[in-house]
């Protein structure tokens, strides 16, 4: 059964990055790149790592891809001209991709697998740990202070990105909330008592 | 006979099938008359009659709807993206109903009870907007599509603080399953110590953020008819716009479950001796889906830079805040430990 559920989100995993790659259409690319996240979530849980896998479908599928979709929607870039363009590059990327398959056919063919790590791949925590608390332990007790300190690089990253792209223009309209919310009813408003025929 | 059903796997995957179908099925009968009901509440605060034609007081008005809607001919636009097309109302219905798997009615009446059940509630919620923007991009029409960009922003920005609301009855806890939040509830003083007495405002806020996550009005700016005729809904008709109805009526009552669940105590009895059940459950979900078509009823629709505003400059520092005082209340214990009901670990 969970062989079956295995080679299912495998399967999936490459189809949507496959198709992800080539095809022509922007947002179908996203919604295969999505299918490809969804499944790799699926992989997580088969392997036990359920936390992760719920991080990776919020983070990911939930916040980053549905941006990725945004944006993609909106742009109007004709994405098969650009795919014209990487037809020219072709042999060069194909030959530095086999080189790459090349080194990894070597690296793993000649690797030797101790009978007891498949026994440590299985559990990583004590069985009565959640992953949830294990990770819990690990990132806020372990590495408390790499932790904090790789939260503060990604707060001056928000803060850079944040200056780059503010400017105030002037010739905009806004809206003041306050003035709206102080507004008193009973002046906002006036009953007249209009005749017939003749208007204000 | 139980032998067939434990031990191989056809039995198994049958008898999961009969459970799933023993919670959607309930499920999609009670969302007629919900919907009636939604209707019916709507009618009677503006003082119409609303539906009374079909059966009697028109109870059966649903129904009737849904045998309109699949006669129906499917009209698909011209220039549509005809799969993306069809695949948007059945993520969005299929999202709203994957949810329910880690829902308990009862105590241990659940299809998977796994550990981080409300993260997979959270998740599958967050997926549910790949239902909208889908559906208003493949239309390739105009006012579909400025509605699910409108929606795509209304729903992130409005889960941001759902999940810090989550986060403070997590800590309260201590546990990420349902089972574990109800039973932390769980005292002789009934309903005074359920989780909406200590973490009262964030009960106001995940209301509000759950009528704006499922597009209820005042925060229905995806369908507003007055600026986008109905949003991403606009070219779909007949059986794929019926799966939208039923996908974000479902995606509601959810919301129903998941505020009776964190906040009401679920199952448990409010008044101590009572006993606890199912009943309850479906009393406290059906007392907070009143409260939501009240709101449709009463309220005006909100602008959208106020929604906005709403969703980043108040609910998002609040709900921060809060999880940082709930977290100091639960590992000092103030105010009696009413912040620290651990069950499990700690």
């Amino acid at each position: 059964m969970s062989v079956f559920a295995f080679y299912l989100f495998a399967v999936s995993v490459i189809a949507g990055g496959l198709f992800t790659v080539i095809s022509r259409n922007p947002v179908h690319s996203v919604l295969w790149l999505i299918l490809s996240f969804l499944s790799a979530a699926g992989l997580f849980v088969l392997l036990g790592a359920e936390f992760v896998a719920m991080l990776l479908i919020i983070v990911y599928v939930g916040a980053v891809a549905v941006l990725f979709l945004f944006v993609v929607m909106m742009l109007d870039i004709d994405f098969a001209e650009l795919k014209a363009e990487m037809a020219r590059y072709m042999p060069l990327a194909l030959l530095i991709g086999v080189v790459i398959l090349m080194q990894f056919v070597m690296a793993f063919g000649a690797w030797d697998a101790n009978d007891a790590a498949e026994g440590l791949r299985q559990q990583v925590t004590d069985a009565s740990v959640t992953n949830t608390a294990a990770l819990g332990l690990i990132l806020y007790d372990e590495y408390f202070l790499l932790f904090q300190l790789s939260g503060l690089i990604l707060l001056v990253a928000m803060i850079g990105a944040i200056v780059l792209t503010l400017r105030h223009r002037g010739d905009v309209k806004r809206q003041d909330v306050v003035a709206q919310m102080m507004r008193d009813p009973a002046k906002a408003m006036e009953l007249r008592d209009v005749k017939p025929g003749q208007g204000l | 006979m139980a032998d067939f059903f434990f031990n191989t796997t056809l039995g198994m995957i049958l008898l999961i099938i009969g459970q799933i179908l023993l919670v959607v099925v309930p499920l999609l009968v009670a969302l007629a008359f919900l919907m009636y009901a939604d209707r019916k509440i709507w009618a009677s605060v503006q003082l119409r009659r609303g539906p009374n034609v079909v059966g009697i007081y028109g109870l059966l008005q649903s129904f009737a709807d849904f045998g309109k809607y699949i006669v129906k001919e499917i009209v698909v636009p011209a220039g549509a993206d005809r799969p993306v097309f069809f695949l948007a109302p059945m993520v969005s219905l299929v999202m709203a109903l994957v949810a329910w798997a880690v829902i308990p009615f009862n105590d241990g009446w659940v299809l998977s009870d796994i550990n981080v059940a409300i993260l997979f509630v959270f998740a599958v919620s967050s997926l549910e907007v790949y239902g909208v923007i889908m559906g208003g991009w493949a239309s390739n029409s105009k006012y579909p599509f400025l509605g699910s960009l409108r929606s795509a922003a209304q729903m992130i920005s409005y889960e941001v603080s759902i999940g810090l609301i989550i986060i403070g009855v997590i800590i309260s806890t201590g546990s990420m399953n349902f089972s574990g939040i109800v039973d932390a509830q769980k005292s002789d003083y009934g309903l005074l110590s359920w989780y909406w007495l200590p973490h009262f405002p964030m009960l106001i806020l995940f209301f509000i953020s759950a009528l704006a996550e499922t597009n209820r009005p005042p925060f229905d700016l995806p369908e507003a008819e007055s600026e986008l005729v109905a949003g991403y809904q606009v070219e779909y008709s007949s059986t794929p716009f019926l799966l939208f109805m039923i996908g974000e009526l479902v995606a509601v009552v959810l919301m129903c479950a998941l505020i009776s669940l964190m906040f009401f105590g679920g199952w448990l009895s409010p008044i101590p001796g009572l006993p606890d059940g199912i009943f309850w459950m479906i009393a406290k979900m059906g007392l907070v889906f009143f409260l939501f078509s009240l709101v449709k009823a009463i309220t005006p629709r909100y602008r959208y830079d106020q929604l906005m505003r709403l969703g980043w400059k108040v609910f998002l520092p609040f709900s921060l805040f809060w999880v940082v005082f709930v977290a100091f209340a639960a590992k000092f214990e103030w105010f009696w430990g009413i912040y620290a009901r651990y069950t499990v670990g700690g």
